[in-house]
């Protein structure tokens, strides 16, 4: 069996700035998404394959950071070890697995898969495998076929349609070459870093000329800077040159994927992490609300409208009442309340949030620790996954409602379109408005 | 004793609803609006009442067949050719007017008070002019024409009348309502004319016209905005006069007025300043404010409405939101779940996306 291990790219605190409010609270990576960590979703996929030895996270966090999600992951997979490698700087997406590459080859894996953790994705991991095998290839990337006016925001990757060969690789590119993109999912054997070692000692001479050029640049740096490789910047596009780059693409039916930049990306994330697991996990939904004591002195009417509309993930500690209608796409967290008659869809409800009765949430993110009071509404626009630009009278509007931690809004108040950052009282109705 | 009610045209400043119900029989606190006048001049003592139209809409006659025998009354139809303004119908209906040589009353069909014609009455005979005008008080003149009185506003003899004043003269403006001696038709001709502009200033100059304070409320309720203060207001009155008449109970918020054949669900909120019409049905999880219902329409479960009029067998969708003045002519659906703020929505429409800005859906 071939010996595998999984590198998850988690980035650190400075990064996933357009991720805010969400990413003040938790950072980026471990953001529920579907009643998991965003990661979480990475770490079940390759914790599944066989032969995977080990799941690295490497990143620029602090250590503590991932403390209580490696605790949690490592028990629930305890036959792989799961370990956290801390950069001490930023070393770029390619400088952190040059970094950590004794770590990575020891135990002297076949190959490694590379995960970027900014990223929702069905995972098909073991065809990518399987495709790599017949390869025999330094890398097999995975591809997906996007919408023609997204690719210049992505690697573009140009395909030899027969062998699936990667001829012609390039980030975000000005003209479209062609519709496929590289999704940060990346499969490597260990030669990719005599690779690394290239590309960085082509880097470094470049920097050096550079340095001879400008006297007032200190050449210090230089040594440092050349280390920090992207990955597909300065590796995939030297690999593709080389003859050396694969592409597997995924299926438009059975996979998907997007990228989680924005924290309103987080709604469709959820969506298709969700509308998966209806098909292939639903054991990872909720089926029924949580019971709760209904006082006899008020009954509550058997309502069509109450219940459960699949895929709904609530976790078992959240109370919702029976009146109220969950879905779909709705991912309710720990500890949560939703009162009588509420009606919540394409949403994420964190952790501790209370929503009082009768409030209608939609296309919406709720905080930790937010209270959203009765007869409210807390509505996004229902913005496709990738269309992450809507403008409205000149101002950048997100497509989901975003409410950071602590938020507490009203009775009777409508919060459509606005981004809440935390700690605010919302008194009044608002839109179209980032809150500060 | 007679009475004419200026009713003019289609009332298109309270569109849509009188797109399919002309505006005199639109219900204002579940009562069409001319109803409310017409009973409060029967009760004056008046048997003969003008309805100053320039259209017949086959649907008002009916109506008006109806009170006839109610009230044992006769009610004119004085049909404009082409439109007389407001004193040119004074004159075509002068036959019906002029008889017994008594005074008669005028009024706007858009007003809407406490109607008090039995004092009006008797002031206007104890001054002996040709005319009177009921005046109320504003806070803002500048909008409006004002009345200005005799002996620095000590007399009731109108002075003069001063139209969008720019400094302050008088806040007593002009309601509407009026009582004159047959004398005036002399004053006037079958031609378009405006009563206000043509014929009081001159019965001003001549010491023929007096004013008579309005007590209570006034609301010229012509447009959906107006149409909601005029209902809020008019509600109150009621609660000061016939309080039982208004619904009670631990859903009710303030002033609301149900029809014994409204029903409403559990868990609502209804109030303050409501109307629901015969036949709506208000779901579960209801809030409801500053807002009226007209006859069979449904409200489902837990949506949200303030400042909204829904019209006839019309429905408001669960979790929907309706805000800003929002007017639903009738048989209008909205979605389940839908936000809207200040649509006015045309006849027989359904509505499933939101209308965030004020809007006509047609």
């Amino acid at each position: 069996m071939t010996v595998l291990k999984g590198v998850i790219l988690v980035g650190g605190p400075s990064v996933g700035t357009q991720f805010r409010p969400l990413s003040m609270g938790v950072p980026k990576p471990l953001f529920p998404v579907a009643g998991s960590p965003m990661i979480y979703h990475h770490v079940n996929a390759l914790a599944k394959i066989p032969g995977m030895k080990e799941i690295l996270l490497v990143g620029f966090f602090e250590k503590e950071v991932f403390d209580r999600f490696l605790a949690d992951v490592q028990s629930e997979f305890s036959t792989v070890s799961i370990r956290y490698l801390r950069e001490y700087q930023s070393l770029g997406t390619g400088g952190g697995l040059y970094h950590f590459r004794d770590e990575i080859l020891r135990g002297n894996p076949d190959k490694f898969f590379v995960l970027n953790a900014d990223i929702a994705c069905s995972f098909p991991l073991e065809s990518i495998l399987a495709f790599d095998s017949q390869k025999k290839a330094a890398a097999t990337i995975f591809g997906f076929k996007v919408d023609r006016k997204l690719v210049t925001k992505f690697g573009n990757v140009v395909l030899n349609p027969e062998t699936a060969e990667v001829l012609h690789f390039v980030e975000k590119p000005e003209t479209v070459l062609s519709d496929t993109i590289s999704c940060g999912i990346y499969l490597f054997n260990k030669d990719i870093f005599g690779v690394m070692a290239e590309a960085i000692s082509s880097l470094r001479a470049k920097l050096l000329k550079m340095d001879a050029a400008s006297d007032s640049r200190p050449s210090l740096l230089t040594s440092n800077q050349a280390e920090r490789i992207r990955l597909e910047h300065d590796v995939l596009s030297l690999l593709a040159a080389n003859k050396q780059l694969y592409c597997y693409v995924g299926s438009p039916v059975k996979d998907f994927w997007m990228q989680l930049k924005t924290g309103s990306s987080t709604i469709p994330a959820n969506r298709l992490y969700l509308q998966h697991f209806k098909v292939n996990a639903p054991r990872r939904l909720s089926h029924v609300p949580t019971p709760v004591a209904v006082s006899p002195l008020t009954p509550t009417t058997p309502s069509t409208s109450s219940g459960i509309v699949q895929p709904v993930f609530i976790h078992p500690s959240a109370n919702v009442h029976p009146s109220a209608r969950i879905g779909p796409n709705v991912s309710v967290g720990p500890r949560a309340v939703i009162g009588r008659g509420v009606r919540v869809k394409d949403a994420i409800i964190l952790d501790n949030v209370e929503i009082n009765h009768d409030s209608c949430v939609l296309n919406a993110i709720v905080g930790w620790d937010s209270r959203v009071g009765s007869w409210s509404r807390i509505e996004g626009a229902p913005g496709e996954s990738l269309q992450l630009n809507a403008t409205y009278k000149g101002m950048k509007v997100p497509s989901a409602c975003i409410l950071g931690n602590n938020v507490s809004v009203a009775d009777e108040v409508a919060i459509r379109n606005c981004i809440v950052l935390p700690h605010k009282e919302l008194k009044t109705s608002f839109h179209n408005e980032v809150l500060m | 004793m007679k009475a004419l009610i200026l009713v003019g045209g289609f009332g298109t400043r309270l569109r849509p609803l009188t797109i399919t119900t002309p505006k005199p029989l639109v219900e204002f606190g579940n009562k069409p609006m001319i109803v409310h006048q017409i009973e409060a001049l029967v009760k004056a003592g008046v048997k003969d009442i003008v309805l100053a139209v320039s259209y017949r809409p086959e649907i008002m006659v009916k109506a008006m067949e109806k009170y006839e025998k109610e009230l044992g009354i006769k009610i004119h139809f004085s049909v404009e050719t082409e439109p007389l303004g407001t004193a040119g119908p004074l004159a075509l209906a002068a036959s019906v007017l002029e008889k017994d040589n008594t005074p008669f009353f005028v009024l706007n069909s858009d007003v809407i008070c406490e109607f008090p014609f039995e004092n009006l009455l008797a002031f206007h005979q104890a001054h002996g002019g040709e005319g009177t005008i009921m005046v109320t008080k504003v806070d803002d003149p500048s909008k409006y024409g004002v009345v200005v009185n005799r002996d620095g506003g000590k007399s009731s003899s109108i002075e003069r009348f001063v139209e969008k004043p720019t400094e302050f003269i008088s806040n007593k403006i002009n309601a509407g309502i009026y009582i004159f001696n047959p004398a005036i038709l002399k004053r006037i001709e079958a031609r378009p004319m405006s009563i206000e502009k043509e014929v009081f200033p001159p019965m001003a100059a001549d010491g023929q016209i007096h004013s008579m304070e309005l007590p209570g409320f006034w609301m010229d309720v012509g447009q959906p905005k107006d149409f909601l203060t005029g209902t809020g207001l008019w509600l109150s009155s009621v609660a000061k006069k016939t309080p039982a008449v208004l619904a009670s109970g631990p859903q009710i918020v303030g002033h609301v007025l149900m029809d014994p054949t409204a029903k409403i669900g559990e868990n609502c909120k209804i109030g303050p300043n409501v109307v629901l019409g015969p036949g709506v049905v208000v779901g579960d999880g209801v809030r409801m404010s500053r807002s009226v219902v007209l006859a069979n329409a449904v409200v489902k479960d837990h949506a949200w409405v303030q400042s909204t009029i829904v019209g006839w067998s019309s429905s408001v969708g669960r979790w929907s939101r309706l805000e800003g003045v929002c007017v639903l002519g009738d048989d209008v659906h909205i979605s389940d779940e839908i936000y809207m703020n200040g649509a006015r929505v045309l006849p027989h429409k359904s509505v499933s996306a939101n209308v965030a800005e004020p809007q006509i859906i047609m």
